[in-house]
Formats: C-alpha cells, structure tokens, sequence
C-alpha cells in the first residue's frame, strides 16, 4: 500500500510537470487551432536558461530563494521574447495558409531551437548546483519532498489563475471571442493580432516555469530535453481535451499516474516479458484510444462549433 | 597556478601550430633544420572513434585526446619503421554513440587508409564496426568497450585494452557478496548492448554463488525519471541496487533514491565512475560505488606522468578512458615496428604478441584478444571524490562459472 501511494506521489508530480507544459500547446490549440510543436522546446530553453542563471547567480553567492526569483524571471522573460518572437516570425504569415504549412513551420521552429540550444549550451548534460537542501516527508506513507508538493501545488495554482484569468479578466474575453471566431471578433473591436500575440507570451512564460520545475527536480539538462517533454504533453492535452485549461492539467495528471503505474507494475503483470524501459507505449497507447474513443478527450467540447 | 596553466596551454599551441605547419609545408622551411632534404618520411594515419558530440561526449573527446597525445609524443620521438621515418597522423571521427552511425564512421576510416582505428568507445558501436575493420583487414582496438560479444564475432582484427563484462560484472557480483555482504540486491540496466550485458553477468554470477535477486528492472540510456522503477525497487527491500549503464541515469538516479528514501547501497560498472556522475548526482553521490577495469588512474604505472602531461595539454583532467586510448596507439605502432611495416596485413599478426609495458600496466592479448589479466579496481565515493577502495584480480577458475552462466542464458 505504502508502494502504491508512492507510485501516485510519484505520479502526480510527473503528471504536474506534463500538466504545465501541456497548458501552453492547449491555450495556443484553443485560440488559433494550431499544435505549437514548437512549445516543448521552448520549455527545453526555459529550462536552460533557468539553470545557467542559477549556476551564475548561486556562485556570485546570493541566497537561494533571490536565485531562484531571478532564475523563474529571467527564464520567463527570455521564453515569452521567444514565443512573441516566433509567433510573429513563423506563424502569423501562415494564418491564413492551410492548416498543414504552419503545423510544419512549427516542426522546423522545434528543430531550429533544439540545435541552437545545442549550439549555445553543447550536446552534454548540464547539471545544477544543488542550492537548495530537500525537505523530506512522509505523506500517507509515501516519501515525499517539499519542492514536489511545490510543483504539484503551482501546477493546480496556475491552472486556477488561467481560468479565473479567462472567465473574468478583459483580455481573457477578447481571448474566448478570438477563439470562438477570430473575424467577428476582429469586427466587435477586439485587436486579434494582440490577443494571439498574448497568448504566445502566457504560454511560453508558463512553459518556462514548467522548465525550471524540470530542472530543480531533475537536477539535469539537455538540449533534447524538450522533445519527449513536449510529445508526452502534447499526449496530456489531447486527453485532456485540447483546448481546454482544465483538461489539460487533469489529462496531465493522469498521464503521469497512468506511467509511474505501468512502469511500477508492468514487469511484474506482464511476468517480465516488458520490462520498465516500456512505459513510454503506455503514453501513446493512451493517445491513440483517446483518439479512437473519444476525439475530443475528457473534457473537450465536441469538435465541429469552430470551423 | 593559474599562470602555469596558461603557460602550458600556451606551450602547447605553439607546439601544436608548429606541428601543424610542418604538416602543410612539405619541407619546412625552418632554419633549424640542418640537412639540406630530410629523409622521406612515410605517414601513417591512425583512425579515432568515439562519441564526440552527445551526452557521452566528454568520454569520446577523452579518448580522442589520448590518442592524439601519444601521436604527437610518437612524432616528437621519431619513429623509424623498416628503415624509414615515420610521421604519424591522427583522423579522428564522431560515432555519436550511435550503432548505425558508427559503421558509416568505420567505413569512412576504412576509406581514409587508416592502418590502424581505436575505438570505439561504446559496446553497442565497437560491435557493429568491428565488422568493417575486420572485412578491411584493419586492426581495431578498443580503449574500453566491455561487452564480452565484442571479440567474440571470430575476427582477427578486434582487441581491447580493457577487462570485460564477462570479468567485471562477476567481479562486481564478487565483491557485493564476499565484501559488502550483501542479502538482497536489485539490478537495474540501461537496455544497451553495454549495460545490460554488465548486468547480466552480474545477475548470472551472483545466482550462481547463491544470492538473491529481488528485481530487475529496465530504464533507457535517454530517461532521467527513474522513480517509478525506484519505488518498485523500495517494496522489495534490497540491500544494494546494481546498475548497468552510464553517469547522465546513474546520477539523477542515485539522487532519486535519496528522495525516495532509499537506504540501499548503489554499485555500478565503469560508465558511471566519472567526475560527472558526482557533478549530477551532488551530494546522493557520496558512498556510490563503482567498478572500473584497469588499475586507479594514479596507481598506474605510468600513471601520474601521464595525468600531468594530458592536464598540460588540454586543461582538464582525465575522464576516464584516455590513457587506454593512449597505449593502444604504441601497442599498434609497437607491433608495426616489429614487423617493419605499417601495412595492416603485414603488422596485424605482431599485434596479438604484444608484450607491452603501458601507462595502464602491462598489456598483452589472450587468443581472442582480450586483455590478459586485466586488473579491476572498485572505487566509492567518499568527500565528493572517486576514491580506490579495492583492486581486484579477476580470477581465471571463478571467471569461468560466470562465463558459462552467461552463455546458458543466450
């Protein structure tokens, strides 16, 4: 019992780290009815960025939460410059393109920032200077940390700010009008050009916390990083619903369970014939039954209001 | 210290232009030269392999530093074969530790004329290229691939300089038993051809003495997640946790454990026992233990001389397996002295009777060349530092069960 709560633990810090990536491809779905692919690499600079500035802030010595304040901002910054910069260079002359051309832009954008990172950061894995000392306890049996029940709380905090952000705030109505029709909207005085270009900035900026997450609890990075990341959370938003902010952090949350389970469990049910090192199916496989059994995943609406 | 070290660096680029400019201007027009036309001088290539881009970088840019270093001591010293000056050359190439990638980089020294290849460095990459060399005719000797299938295809182009899986994962097997006492262990792999070969022998020779293992679990060379399997582990209870793979998982894998709360010990063969593994791993480091074929780099006979020459020349200290790739490069040219020829067919029979005294001790190959009695040395981690803790001979009668186990299970 004590393993299985354990498994859970594990599995919905995982699950909170996919919730916060998928968050950025499930705004941008929702209001452009594009795959950024490109966001999980964004998160990959995020993280890198994130862990330079606390290898040179923590070695000029400040104390760890200044660090990490600096570290969140100034990942958040670069990210959203980034996100602004590519929306407007890669897919704002493909709006109006068929749906295919932006779809591949946004490949080459992730290939463009893979190798760029490659370039900046090297091919070898980055570690982190550990700054921060882990606080330890136990929870319903389970061994937890202080900085995985911080992830998992900010994964929930940052869910609840969006929604509210988009039911009450101006911008999050011009954000549903945009998303509902973006020429009507265009027409009631909504400057859809800002909205989209906001959206970009939100979602890369969270994109980046979710990469200083990965990095604090990884303790590693990589110029690859971003690719699986980006897959697996891609995964999440689909289950979830795309589009949908809510459904992407329950379909985040449930596919980390869903993996540190099978990858718990799988050796001992399949009587070792598929060993641990295949979890990654169980993501997919979930992708692909979402797919035939319900398109629109968990919680999304019915496809076919948008056209 | 600082201003000896730029000194140094200094030195060796001034070394390293020179060289250089002697290479493009056929004859040098230095005025230190006293003869009026130097002897013809024969140039040999002697081929790199190893991953020089990617996460096992560091390790093939080591490598590739050590044989470049023995070139440049072997053109400093001046080498004659069969009468004639010899001037050697380096070509080294990126495998990327990539199986596919490194047949192409093989075929691409076969197709430069090297005489010679050290590499590479990854089992998964030696395997697939031995085939190359081999159809070449061109000897191949590996700085530090350990899985016993590597000189197992019936070549005669294959060695190593390094012990391999079929001693070291016994070895290992050995010491966590007799030495750490262990009841119960749990072995975890990295699905790759080193890896899981490490762990398989392990496995297979800690049954055979009567041990128990309580898991065995499979994780990739790319993850970096490792709690599922870890808190799987944690239900078992084991005393030790084996792990066949390399420092970017074993890493973050020993700090997981801490985070879960795992008091087990943690043992792993020769990818892991690195400066690396203690930079991911921060403090969960500490008390790790690892393997490593070869004496302690600073117990090597040659060993001390040989980590200052290569802090001179490059700024960094060895990783892990450059002064392998260092001996490699005189074992061949040792043999090709021998034969009084740099042609592979010719030199290739003397290299098997290589009776070498190295950096790393004294080389020489078994029939299937492998290394002779090749010595394997545990480290721990002890104050942020890889520290010897016990060198250990394999032992040719305890080998064999081992070998057999291992052949059983295939």
């Amino acid at each position: 019992m004590e393993i299985f709560a354990q498994q859970i633990v594990n599995g919905l810090v995982l699950g909170s780290i996919y919730a916060l990536v998928a968050l950025g491809y499930t705004m941008v779905y929702g209001i452009l009815g594009l795959i950024n692919f490109a966001h999980g690499d964004i998160t990959m600079i995020g993280a890198l960025v994130s862990l330079t500035l606390v290898q040179l802030l923590a070695a000029a010595g400040l104390p760890a939460p200044v660090v990490l304040g600096l570290a969140a901002c100034g990942a958040m910054l670069v990210c959203a410059a980034l996100g602004l910069s590519i929306e407007r260079v890669a897919y704002r002359p493909l709006r109006r393109a068929p749906r295919l051309a932006p779809l591949i832009t946004a490949i080459g954008v992730s290939i463009l920032l893979q190798y760029s990172a490659a370039l900046v950061w090297g091919k070898q894995y980055i570690s982190l200077p550990s700054i921060i000392e882990p606080v330890r306890f136990t929870l319903f049996g389970a061994q937890m940390t202080l900085l995985q029940a911080t992830i998992f709380l900010l994964a929930c905090t940052i869910m609840g700010g969006l929604l509210w952000f988009i039911k009450a705030s101006r911008m999050g109505r011009a954000m549903r009008a945009t998303e509902q029709n973006p020429d009507v909207a265009g027409l009631m005085g909504v400057n859809t050009n800002t909205v989209i270009a906001f959206t970009f900035l939100l979602g890369s900026a969270i994109g980046a916390i979710a990469g200083l997450m990965v990095v604090l609890y990884y303790g590693i990075g990589h110029y690859f990083m971003g690719f699986m990341l980006g897959l697996k959370a891609f995964t999440a938003a689909v289950l979830g619903g795309i589009g949908n902010v809510a459904g992407a952090v329950l379909g985040g949350l449930l596919l980390g369970v869903i993996e540190s389970l099978a990858s718990g469990y799988i050796g001992d049910l399949t009587g070792g014939v598929l060993g641990s090192n295949y979890r990654d199916i169980f993501a997919f496989l979930v992708l692909v039954l979402v797919l035939v059994l319900r398109p629109s995943g968990l919680m999304g609406r019915h496809a076919g209001d948008r056209a | 210290m600082q201003i000896h070290k730029i000194r140094h660096t200094v030195a060796a680029l001034f070394a390293a232009t020179l060289l250089a400019a002697c290479g493009k201007e056929e004859p040098p027009p230095a005025p230190k030269v006293e003869a009026p036309k130097p002897p013809e001088v024969l140039t040999v290539k002697i081929g790199s392999a190893s991953p020089l881009t990617g996460p096992q970088a560091h390790i093939g840019i080591d490598i590739r530093n050590g044989v470049q270093l023995a070139v440049e001591d072997l053109n400093a010293q001046g080498v004659e074969i069969g009468g004639k000056k010899v001037r050697f050359e380096l070509v080294a190439e990126d495998d990327e530790a990539n199986p596919t990638k490194a047949t192409t980089v093989a075929q691409k020294l076969v197709d430069a004329k090297v005489a010679a290849v050290v590499g590479h460095f990854n089992s998964g990459a030696s395997i697939p290229a031995s085939k190359v060399y081999a159809d070449a005719g061109i000897p191949q000797i590996s700085p530090s691939s350990t899985n016993p299938d590597y000189t197992l295809k019936g070549f005669k182009t294959t060695f190593r300089v390094v012990a391999h899986d079929g001693q070291q994962g016994p070895t290992l097997a050995r010491f966590a038993l007799n030495q750490l006492k262990a009841k119960s262990i749990a072995v975890i792999d990295d699905s790759t051809a080193y890896g899981q070969g490490l762990a398989d022998n392990f496995e297979a020779t800690v049954k055979a003495m009567g041990g128990k293992i309580v898991a065995r679990e499979h994780t990739t060379d790319k993850d970096t997640d490792f709690k599922a399997i870890l808190t799987k582990i944690k239900g078992r209870k084991p005393d030790l946790i084996m792990f066949g793979g390399i420092d970017p998982q074993a890493g973050p894998m020993v700090k997981q454990m801490k985070d879960l709360g795992i008091k087990a010990s943690f043992i792993g063969g020769d990818g892991m026992q690195t400066p690396n593994f203690i930079k991911l791993a921060g403090d969960a480091a500490e008390g790790a233990m690892a393997s490593i074929p070869g004496l302690p780099k600073d117990q090597m006979p040659g060993g001390k001389a040989f980590l200052d020459k290569y802090k001179a020349k490059f700024n960094q200290e060895v990783e892990l397996f450059a002064p392998m790739g260092y001996d490699a490069v005189f074992v061949l040219v040792e043999a090709m002295k021998r034969a009084g020829s740099a042609e592979p067919a010719k030199f290739l029979p003397e290299v098997g009777k290589t009776d070498h005294q190295g950096v790393i001790g004294p080389i020489a190959f078994d029939e299937k060349g492998d290394l002779k009695n090749g010595p394997i040395t545990i480290y721990v981690v002890k104050g942020g530092q890889w520290t010897p803790l016990e060198v250990v001979k394999p032992e040719a009668a305890a080998g064999a069960p081992a070998q057999e186990a291992a052949a059983e299970k295939k």
